[in-house]
Order: structure tokens, then C-alpha cells, then sequence
């Protein structure tokens, strides 16, 4: 029976079929997009239509710097993944180390971001429905780069062990392409919560 | 007995030979003739309830969508009639192919074992049951659509009567904003015969949770939904007395908001309208009555007009006993289940929102004897 | 009965062994299944946990139909009544549907597709652990937290629980929460087994397996999970929503904030309407299995039933809307929810017309699954029809809400799915055990519980139409509805001594019931290739297939299937 978690297998008579590791990880990236498809229907549903309190028009800054970060550690996994194929595991080490950097750095400007709401503009999700609906659809995202660095990290631990071997590219690559999901939400929500949304 | 099965029976043949009469679909056919029709399947309904007719009732109380008096109503039970007929014949001609093949085609006794013909599909059979199920399809949504925007996108006439209903949990609010009324579970409305049209347009609201304004004979259900205000009408053209109840969960004692709308003629609504109008009754010989309601926390939840009592969480009480009953129908309106209401509400209603009060006998007697003066 | 042909040569599977072997403690034995990862073993736990639901739900609906037998009851209070409402419905869907639904599939598939066990066996593991807990977290509310107005613990807001009802405001304490918990939870190790499932089915397939020629239970799970996928998904956003509003103060459904209610319906919708079939297309998949075998003849048009698959599951997420004809949508909105809900019948019908064109010609040997197929197929003919009726947005404005939806909806329920869930236990249940279940307790079994959900499922389509609605724990005499919910109540006894029977059935069969080979029912798919039970490997070298009935291939070497297909 297949051992390796994803390669593809090519069957005698010709037919191919998907290895099990990425058709596991796109089902879960379908799941988790239905799941934020309807905070972003909510977000949208709700806009204008607060009682009270901020509006986002009032309280929202583009956040350029934490966006240029995310969206590059997509590109920094990939020369990582890649570097692996190759078998050069330094590389991999190191471009594995600064996506979790640029990954680390977006939390961190997340929290700063919503610190200066809830203190400054006195913005908190029981605000009115755009604190619901803003705190609930970019903790959402928040949350799942948590996760995703977690498992980041622990294959960095693995990395600094030399555990990570050239055979392990097809799991690196399986993994960035939660990582990638991850990037591509946060396309969405940006574009949702401070374009359109304000 | 045997007589109503006999009509039963009459009645379903007859029905099952106008459905394969080949006559023009029900939507072409004159609105004299759905009449008739609809009777017919009336009928049928009513015949197969005498046949299990065990508990006394009241035939012309009972609240069937298939005996409506009221012009949305009666769009809905034509419909429903157009759609029971196709529906009747897609499931005697397939159910009847498949009681067929189920005989015909049954292993016999003595088989030799071989297998029969394998045979993997057919595509011109399986283009028929796909266009035949798409064409009916088509009929029926049409059709449909057609009664959809009839009902829902009529326009309110000038004449006709305004009441905005507002759910509570668990009684109605009724108010007539162009007359000044506000009142309490039942609801009346004028009828229209003849020439004259007097529809009533309500707009519905809900001071809570969820609830439904469902009255079959009257009208399709329509939500109280908070922060939205929903509108529906009625166009009754019999009078009397029809039965509903709240249709949507809205918690302990859903079962219990219940409906009754009075269908009254003209005169007997316009009488009704002046009586509401009125303030409450002030008869000096239960002063001590209205004292213990307004000292104690009656106030904070009832109204009652003319008096201090302006409180909207509970039902208005200004003419509490011109209605049929209390608690939103739970009990018939006499003084002594007046009396036992008030002293122990979740005695009748468990889980109701109105405390007992704990009033003392004496107060209590006196409460009664004022409550029962407000006509 | 017996495979003509030596079809175990395929496998070159070991004897068969009874699943209660006694070569170990009975600690050793509850050790190796709390940590099986095996498909099989899994697949007999969910089956076991369904089942096991099964009856408790059944017990409420038993309380449920004793209180409305008579207007004006004294038998439960209120408070009680929509506690069991509640529970049985959220229990049937979720502690029961669920897990049954994964239970075949997760013994059945890799059997199938000639494969050893899931793509990911310990996320199976993992799944149904996660499913199991969440049911019980369900009813721990029971005994645990506190009620609406002190009432009692468990949640008494609807299997749909629609805001604000479910609001802290109107829903005290915490039994709402454990409503909104032990589904969560569950629904992720759903989505977990979903996902797993099509992992397996798309790369796990033997040589010569290719789509076109997986059996359709194979095909239908496939869908099934994809499903699963987008419609659990959108209740679990809701959920967190609902969860942020109850314990941090958001406005997600909050109506005094400006929050809506609707959008709590919305959302739920737009989970239960595709959940319904979900759970259905499984029943499906198990009557394309029973009913070919049992007409002897291959499914009648596999391409067309493939697509009308794949179309209702489509079609069945533009449907949601028609649980909110009252709701006051404007007359465009409603009437685009017609025809969507209308079109949905014309695949399902194709598949009516398919199991008709498969029994059509055939030698039809009425065994006890083939009865529930049959009965099956009549009463997702009816219950088509009734929904079609539903679907007229009018009728449904006087029907919506009434007993005419809670017959039509467990003609769905019982008239199908349980129908062939009952099938499925009959047909395979000699391949996980060894033994047949005894076929005249089965024949009994049939009638019984036949005649029982006619007598409760077509009489309640009555009280509907006289004006009943639905979820009230009392009813007022006068109104005409006595009689009808009383013969309910009778048809709901009849079915439980029918379950009783099922179940008595169960349990005499696994020590006496007679022996069976591997392919008791001559049947043409690869679990019959493996001996009854199979070996923990499942195949001892996994086969290679030319056609959708590798069996019938080797049966019938001169007019083997692929030469047609």
C-alpha cells in the first residue's frame, strides 16, 4: 500500500490519479472557504447598516506593510519548497525561516492594528455590527495563521534537527498549499474590509 | 357511517375521472367552474372527517387550508387543487409501473437459474423521463409564479382597512393606527360581499422572537419577524368566526398564541370600532378594584385607556371582556377563570411571562369585580 | 444464494473468522477497538453509534407522539415537550444520519474500490472520535446545564434553533450552547471523514479502477463528501457566530442591535437543505447496490445516474430559500426559489425511472433488503411528490410550518433513508460478520415497521392541511386533529415493535444466525471477492478490474461486462 503520504501514483495501464496528500489538503482548503465565504457574506450584509458607534470610513488604515509581508512569505514558501525538491536543505531552512518571520510579523501588526482600534477609537466587537462583523472575519483569518504557523514551526523544529530530507518535499509542498490558502483569504478579506467595506 | 363512505368513494371516482377527463388545464377554466371543483374536493376533505368523526367538533370551526372564505385563499386552494391533480396522476402512472414491474417481473417458482437480459440503458427512453419531468416542470412553475405575484404584489385599494399585528411572546397586539384602536388577540375585521370590497391589510411585526399570523381559511401564513416588517392581506367574504395560531417556534408556550378573527358584517364592525374607541368604563362602584390595579404592578405592564395604566409589555385590557377569551385563547373569559388567571397564570400557561402577583383575597375579589366592568 | 463461481480466488482471502473470536480477554478486545484505525472496525462503530441513537431518538419521538395522542394532554409539560422536539431532531440528523451515513461508507468503500483502508486512517480514527464526543456532549445538557425559565437542561430551541430565539436573552442558562458544542465539534470530525473519503476514492482505486467503472455506491459517496464539504461548513460559521453573540456580546443575530434574523435562517439553510441530501444520497448509493443484485440485472443507465448525482447536488445548494416562503421575500425572491426547488425533481425522478428501468425485466427475489428497496422507491416517489407541492410557493405559504412538512419530511427520513439503512444491514451485514440475519424476523421486521409508517407518515399529511402546525405540545379539541394524531401515535408503537424485532434480530444472528460464504447474495462488486468478515488487509493482493462488475466478469467469462460498457 502507498507508505509516502503524496506521490502521485501512475498506474500500469496508463491512468493517473491524484496523490492522496493534496487532494486531502484541497478538501480542507474548500471547507474552510465556504466557512469564510459566510463571514465575508456577513461582513457584507452588515455594512452600513450599524446602529451606532465607528464607522469604517472613520477608523480603518490600509495595512500595506502587514499585507506586502503575508503575501510575500507565499513566495518565500515556495523558493523554500522548491529548494527542498532540489535537495538543497540549507536553502530550504532559510526561506522556511523568513515566511515564518513575515507570517510572525503580520500577527504582530494585526495586534497592533486592533489595540489602536479597541484604545484609541473605542472599537471592540460589541461596538456595533461592523465591530462584529470586522473582528469576527479578520480574527477568523488570524486564527488560521496561527495555525499555520504552528505547523510552520514545528517543521522548522524538524529542520534544525536535520530531520527534513529531500523525500519530504511533497509534504513541504502540501503544507504551503495551506499556507497559500491562508495568503489567498487574506487577499479577500482585504479587499472586502478596507476597499469596498469602507 | 356507510353513508359517508359511499359519498367517499363517489366523490374520489369522480375526482380520479376529472383528472383524466382530457379537459383544459384547471388555470384555463372559469372561475365558476374552480368553484365547483374546489367544493368538490372540500367535500371529499369533510366527507373522509365525518368517517372518523369520534370527537364532537365543529365542522365550519375547523381551520382547513382546503375551505377557504377569503380571496388570497381561495388563489391558494386553486392551486393547490391544479397542483394535487398532477402530481395525483405522475404517482398512480408510476407508482402503477412500479407495482407492475414488481408482479410481473418477480423471480416464479421453478426458475432455471439463468440471468436475465442485462440491459444498461436506452437513450431515447431516458431522453423521454428527462424532457416529459422538464416540461412539467415548466407548466407548474408558471403557474405557480403566476399566483406568487397575484397575492403578493396586489396593491392596497384605498378603502381598505390597515391593522399592524405585532407578536409578543406569547399574545397578539392588534393596532389600527387610522382608528386609533389597540387591542389585544382577537381580531376583527369587516367582511366583503357582494360589491363592496373591504380587504384588510396587516403589517406584521414582532416585539421578540419569531412568530407566524396563520389563519388557513383566511390567507397563507406569513412571519413576525423582529426588525422587519412584513405585510399581508385578507379579503374574507363570509362572515364568522375563523381559528388560527402562532406557526413558528417562538418558545415555551408557542402552542398556546392562539388566533380567532372575528369576520364581522359592516355595521356590526363599525359598531365594535366605537365601542373600542371608547375609553374604559369608569363605574365608581369598583373604585377600590381599579386602585389595587394601578398601586399594584399591573400598570407596568397593561394599558388600559382613560386611566394611569399605560404599560405596553402586556395586553391592553381597556375592553377585556368584549373578547371571547383569555391568555391569548387558553381559556373562555368568565370571572372565575378571570379570578384563577390572575391569581396563578402558570397554572394555565407554564413558562408565561406574567408573574403571579400574590395578591391578597380581598384585593384579588376586587380586581375581578373591576376587570369584569370593562367592556 | 450461494456464488456459483469461486470468486475468492480473486482475493486469495484467508478462511473466514467470526468477528468474536475468542482468543483474547474481553479487555484485550475493548483495547483494540477504542484504538482501531481500521476502516472496518470504524465503519462497525459509527453503524453501532448511529443505531444506538437511533433508539434514543426514537424513545422521545415515543414521548412526543403519546403527549399529542389526545388534545389538551397533561402528559409532558412544555418545557419537556421542546426539549424532546429539540433533541430528537437534532439527535436523528446528527447523531444518527451522520453516522450511519459515514458507517457504510467508511466500511464499504475501500472494500469496493479494492483498496486496504482509508487514505488516512488515523484522521479516520480522529473523526469519528471527535463525532462520538460531540453527540455526547449533546446530551450531557441533559443532566448538566441550566434551561430556559429553569426548565430542565437541554436545548429546547429547534433542531433549527432560529435566532433571536437562541439569543441569551430568550435562551437562559447554557442548554442552548450545548446545542450549538456538540454540533460543532461533531461537524468537524464530519468534514474530517468527508475529506478523507474523497482522498481514498480519488487516489486509492485499484488497477483498471477508473471513474466509469466505480460502483455507484462508490460514485455517490464521492459526491456525498463534496457536499459535506460546503454545506456542514456554512452551520459551523453560523455557530461561531451565534457562539461570539451568546458569550462575547456580538451582534451577529442580535435583532436589538440591528442584527437580523433572517441571516441566521439564511445561513441555516443553506446547511439544511443540502443536508438533507446528503443523507439521502446514501440511501441511494445502497439501493443501486441492492436493487441490481436482486432484480439480477445491472443498474439501468450508470452515466445518467452518475450525472443526476451530480446534478442534485448542484442544484440542491440553489435551493435553500424554500424553508423561507413566509418570511416575507420579495415575489422575484420567492419565485427563483420555485423553479430551482422545482428543477431539483427532475433529476431525482431519473433515478426513480432508473431503479424502475433496472427491476424492468429482471427475476426479482424479494430478500429482506430488496423489500425495503422496493418500499424505498415508492416512498421517495411520494415524498417527491409531496415536495413538489411544497414547492409551489403559495401552497407552501399555507403548509409551511404544519404537519404536512413533518410528514413529508419523514417520509424523506424514515420512508427512505432509515428504509434502506435497514436494507444496507440486511445485504451486508453477512459480509461483516460471517452470518445472515434471520429472514423471517426480517420479513416481520418489514411489515411491521411498513405498516407502522404508513399509519403514523400518511395520516399526518392531514392535520397539516386542517390547519396544524408544527412543534406545539398541545393541541385544542374541536379543531378535528384528535382522531388523525392518535392513529400517529398507534403507527409509532407499530414501528418501535418492528425496531425491537430489527434489533432482537441483530443480536440472536451474531452467535446463531447462519453461516454465510463470502458472497451469500451472488452479487458482482469486490466485497464479495474477500471472505465474510474480511481480514484486516482486506484483499490479500489487490485485484485488477475490467468493468463495473469485476464479479460478473468472472461468473459469466463469456459475456463479461466489459465487452457492453
Amino acid at each position: 500500500m502507498n507508505a509516502a503520504i503524496a506521490t502521485d501514483s501512475l498506474q500500469p495501464d496508463g491512468a493517473w490519479t491524484p496523490s492522496k496528500g493534496v487532494v486531502g489538503m484541497t478538501c480542507l482548503i474548500i471547507a474552510e472557504s465556504a466557512i469564510f465565504t459566510i463571514f465575508v457574506v456577513a461582513y457584507l450584509f452588515y455594512l452600513g447598516k450599524s446602529l451606532n458607534g465607528p464607522t469604517p470610513q472613520q477608523v480603518l488604515e490600509l495595512p500595506i506593510l502587514n499585507s506586502i509581508c503575508l503575501l510575500s512569505s507565499s513566495v518565500t514558501i515556495t523558493l523554500a519548497v522548491r529548494s527542498l525538491r532540489n535537495g538543497d536543505t540549507k536553502r530550504f531552512s532559510v526561506w522556511w525561516l523568513i515566511t515564518i518571520a513575515l507570517g510572525a510579523y503580520f500577527l504582530f501588526g494585526t495586534g497592533r492594528e486592533w489595540q489602536h482600534l479597541i484604545y484609541d477609537k473605542g472599537l471592540t466587537i460589541q461596538t456595533n455590527l461592523f465591530g462584529t462583523t470586522f473582528y469576527s472575519l479578520v480574527g477568523l483569518h488570524a486564527s488560521h495563521v496561527v495555525v499555520g504557523l504552528v505547523a510552520l514551526l514545528i517543521v522548522m523544529g524538524f529542520a534544525i534537527g536535520g530531520f527534513v530530507k529531500q523525500e519530504h518535499a511533497e509534504r513541504a509542498h502540501v503544507l504551503s498549499l495551506y499556507w497559500h490558502f491562508v495568503d489567498v483569504v487574506w487577499i479577500v478579506v482585504f479587499t472586502v474590509v478596507y476597499i469596498i467595506g469602507r | 357511517m356507510p353513508h359517508a363512505l359511499r359519498k367517499l368513494v363517489f366523490l374520489t371516482c369522480w375526482a380520479v375521472k376529472r383528472c383524466f377527463a382530457g379537459d383544459a388545464p384547471l388555470y384555463l377554466i372559469s372561475p365558476a367552474r374552480k368553484k365547483h371543483i374546489t367544493g368538490k374536493i372540500v367535500l371529499l376533505i369533510l366527507a373522509q372527517q365525518r368517517i372518523f368523526a369520534v370527537e364532537k367538533f365543529d365542522s365550519t370551526l375547523v381551520p382547513s387550508i382546503f375551505a377557504p372564505e377569503s380571496v388570497p385563499a381561495h388563489s391558494i386552494s386553486h392551486l393547490a387543487g391544479f397542483v394535487l391533480a398532477i402530481t395525483g396522476i405522475i404517482f398512480v402512472v408510476v407508482g402503477g409501473l412500479l407495482a407492475y414491474a414488481v408482479v410481473r417481473f418477480r423471480r416464479r417458482t421453478g426458475d432455471d437459474g439463468t440471468e436475465p437480459a442485462q440491459i444498461y440503458g436506452s437513450g431515447p427512453v431516458e431522453a423521454a423521463w428527462t424532457i416529459v419531468p422538464i416540461l412539467i416542470v415548466v407548466v407548474l412553475a408558471l403557474t405557480t409564479a403566476r399566483v406568487v405575484h397575484e397575492i403578493q404584489d396586489a396593491r392596497q385599494p384605498s378603502g381598505a382597512l390597515e391593522v399592524q399585528v405585532i407578536g409578543h411572546q406569547w399574545w397578539w397586539e392588534y393596532r389600527y393606527p387610522k382608528l386609533g384602536i389597540v387591542t389585544a388577540n382577537e381580531l376583527h375585521v369587516p367582511v366583503s360581499q357582494g360589491d363592496t370590497h373591504r380587504p384588510t391589510f396587516l403589517d406584521l411585526r414582532s416585539a421578540d422572537v419569531v412568530h407566524s399570523f396563520w389563519v388557513p381559511r383566511l390567507a397563507g401564513k406569513t412571519d413576525l419577524i423582529p426588525n422587519k416588517i412584513n405585510s399581508m392581506w385578507i379579503e374574507p367574504e363570509r362572515t364568522g368566526l375563523f381559528l388560527g395560531q402562532c406557526a413558528k417556534y417562538c418558545g415555551t408556550q408557542h402552542a398556546k398564541m392562539l388566533l380567532r378573527v372575528s369576520v364581522d358584517t359592516p355595521e356590526d364592525f363599525d359598531r365594535w370600532v366605537k365601542a373600542e374607541e371608547q375609553n374604559a368604563e369608569k363605574d365608581p362602584t369598583v373604585a377600590a378594584g381599579r386602585l389595587v390595579f394601578e398601586q399594584t404592578a399591573c400598570i407596568n405592564c397593561h394599558a388600559i385607556k382613560g386611566t394611569v395604566a399605560n404599560g405596553r409589555f402586556g395586553p391592553d385590557l381597556t375592553h377585556l371582556m368584549s373578547r371571547d377569551t383569555l391568555a391569548s385563547g387558553v381559556l373562555s373569559n368568565s370571572p372565575e377563570n378571570l379570578r384563577a388567571w390572575i391569581k396563578s397564570p402558570e397554572q394555565f400557561k407554564p413558562g408565561v411571562l406574567m408573574p403571579a402577583m400574590n395578591l391578597k383575597d380581598a384585593d384579588l375579589d376586587q380586581l375581578v369585580s373591576y376587570l369584569t366592568t370593562l367592556k | 444464494m450461494n456464488g456459483t463461481a469461486n470468486t475468492s480466488e480473486l482475493s486469495g482471502a484467508m478462511p473466514s473468522r467470526s468477528i468474536l473470536a475468542s482468543d483474547k480477554n474481553v479487555l484485550d478486545h475493548i483495547h483494540a477497538w477504542l484504538v482501531t484505525v481500521d476502516h472496518k472496525k470504524l465503519g462497525l462503530m459509527y453503524l453501532i453509534y448511529g443505531l444506538f441513537f437511533f433508539v434514543v431518538a426514537g424513545i422521545e419521538a415515543a414521548l412526543i407522539r403519546i403527549q399529542l395522542a389526545v388534545p389538551n394532554n397533561h402528559f409532558l409539560t412544555p418545557q419537556v415537550f421542546n426539549q424532546l422536539f429539540t433533541m430528537h431532531g437534532t439527535t436523528m440528523v446528527f447523531l444518527v444520519g451522520m453516522p450511519l451515513i459515514f458507517g457504510f461508507g467508511n466500511y464499504l468503500v475501500p472494500l469496493m474500490i479494492g483498496a486496504r483502508d482509508l487514505a488516512f486512517p488515523r484522521l479516520n480514527a480522529f473523526g469519528f472520535w471527535l463525532s462520538a464526543f460531540g453527540g455526547l456532549l449533546l446530551y450531557f445538557s441533559f443532566i448538566g446545564g441550566e434551561g430556559m425559565a429553569g426548565a430542565g437542561s437541554a436545548p429546547d430551541v429547534g433542531w433549527f434553533a432560529y435566532a433571536p430565539l437562541t439569543a441569551k436573552a430568550f435562551s437562559k442558562g447554557h442548554s442552548t450552547d450545548y446545542w450549538i458544542l456538540g454540533i460543532l465539534v461533531g461537524g468537524f470530525g464530519s468534514v474530517a471523514t468527508a475529506a478523507n473519503l474523497i482522498a481514498t476514492i480519488l487516489s486509492l482505486r485499484c488497477r483498471g479502477m477508473t471513474l466509469t467503472k466505480m460502483p455507484l455506491l462508490v460514485w455517490l459517496n464521492l459526491i456525498m463528501c463534496g457536499m459535506v464539504l460546503v454545506t456542514i461548513t456554512p452551520l459551523t460559521a453560523a455557530q461561531i457566530m451565534l457562539l461570539l453573540d451568546r458569550f462575547v456580546g456580538s451582534h451577529f443575530f442580535d435583532t436589538q442591535a440591528g442584527g437580523s434574523a433572517t441571516l441566521w435562517m439564511h445561513f441555516f439553510w443553506i446547511f439544511g437543505h443540502p443536508e438533507v441530501y446528503i443523507l439521502v444520497i446514501p440511501a441511494f448509493a445502497i439501493a443501486s447496490e441492492v436493487i441490481p443484485v436482486f432484480s439480477r440485472k445491472a443498474i439501468f443507465g450508470y452515466p445518467a445516474m452518475v450525472g443526476a448525482t451530480i446534478a442534485i447536488a448542484f442544484v440542491s445548494m440553489t435551493v435553500w430559500a424554500h424553508h423561507m416562503f413566509t418570511i416575507g421575500m420579495t415575489s422575484t425572491g420567492n419565485t427563483f426559489f420555485v423553479i430551482s426547488t422545482m428543477t431539483v425533481s427532475v433529476p431525482t425522478g431519473i433515478k426513480i425511472f432508473n431503479w424502475l428501468g433496472t427491476m424492468w425485466g429482471g427475476k426479482i427475489r424479494f430478500e429482506t433488503p430488496m423489500l425495503f428497496s422496493i418500499a424505498f422507491v415508492f416512498h421517495l416517489l411520494f415524498m417527491g411528490l409531496t415536495g413538489i407541492m411544497l414547492s409551489a410557493a403559495p401552497f407552501n405559504w399555507q403548509l409551511n410550518a404544519s404537519y404536512f412538512v413533518v410528514a413529508h419530511f419523514h417520509y424523506v427520513l424514515v420512508g427512505a433513508i432509515v428504509f434502506m439503512i435497514f436494507a444496507g444491514v440486511y445485504y451486508w451485514f453477512p459480509k461483516a460478520t460471517g452470518r445472515l440475519l434471520n429472514p423471517r424476523l426480517g420479513k416481520w421486521h418489514f411489515w411491521l415497521f411498513l405498516i407502522g409508517f404508513h399509519m403514523t407518515f400518511d395520516t399526518m399529511h392531514i392535520p397539516g392541511v386542517l390547519g396544524m402546525p408544527r412543534r406545539i405540545y398541545t393541541y385544542e379539541a374541536g379543531r378535528g386533529w384528535g382522531i388523525l394524531n392518535l392513529i400517529c401515535t398507534l403507527g409509532a408503537a407499530v414501528q418501535a415493535v418492528a425496531v425491537l424485532i430489527f434489533v432482537w434480530n441483530i443480536l440472536i444472528s451474531l452467535r446463531k444466525g447462519q453461516r454465510a460464504g463470502a458472497d451469500p447474495w451472488d452479487a458482482w462488486t469486490l466485497e464479495w471477492s474477500t471472505s465474510s468478515p474480511p481480514p484486516e488487509y482486506n484483499f490479500a493482493e489487490i485485484p485488477t478490474v475490467k468493468s463495473r462488475r469485476p464479479l460478473w466478469d468472472i461468473k459469466h467469462p463469456t459475456d463479461p461486462d466489459w465487452k457492453y460498457e
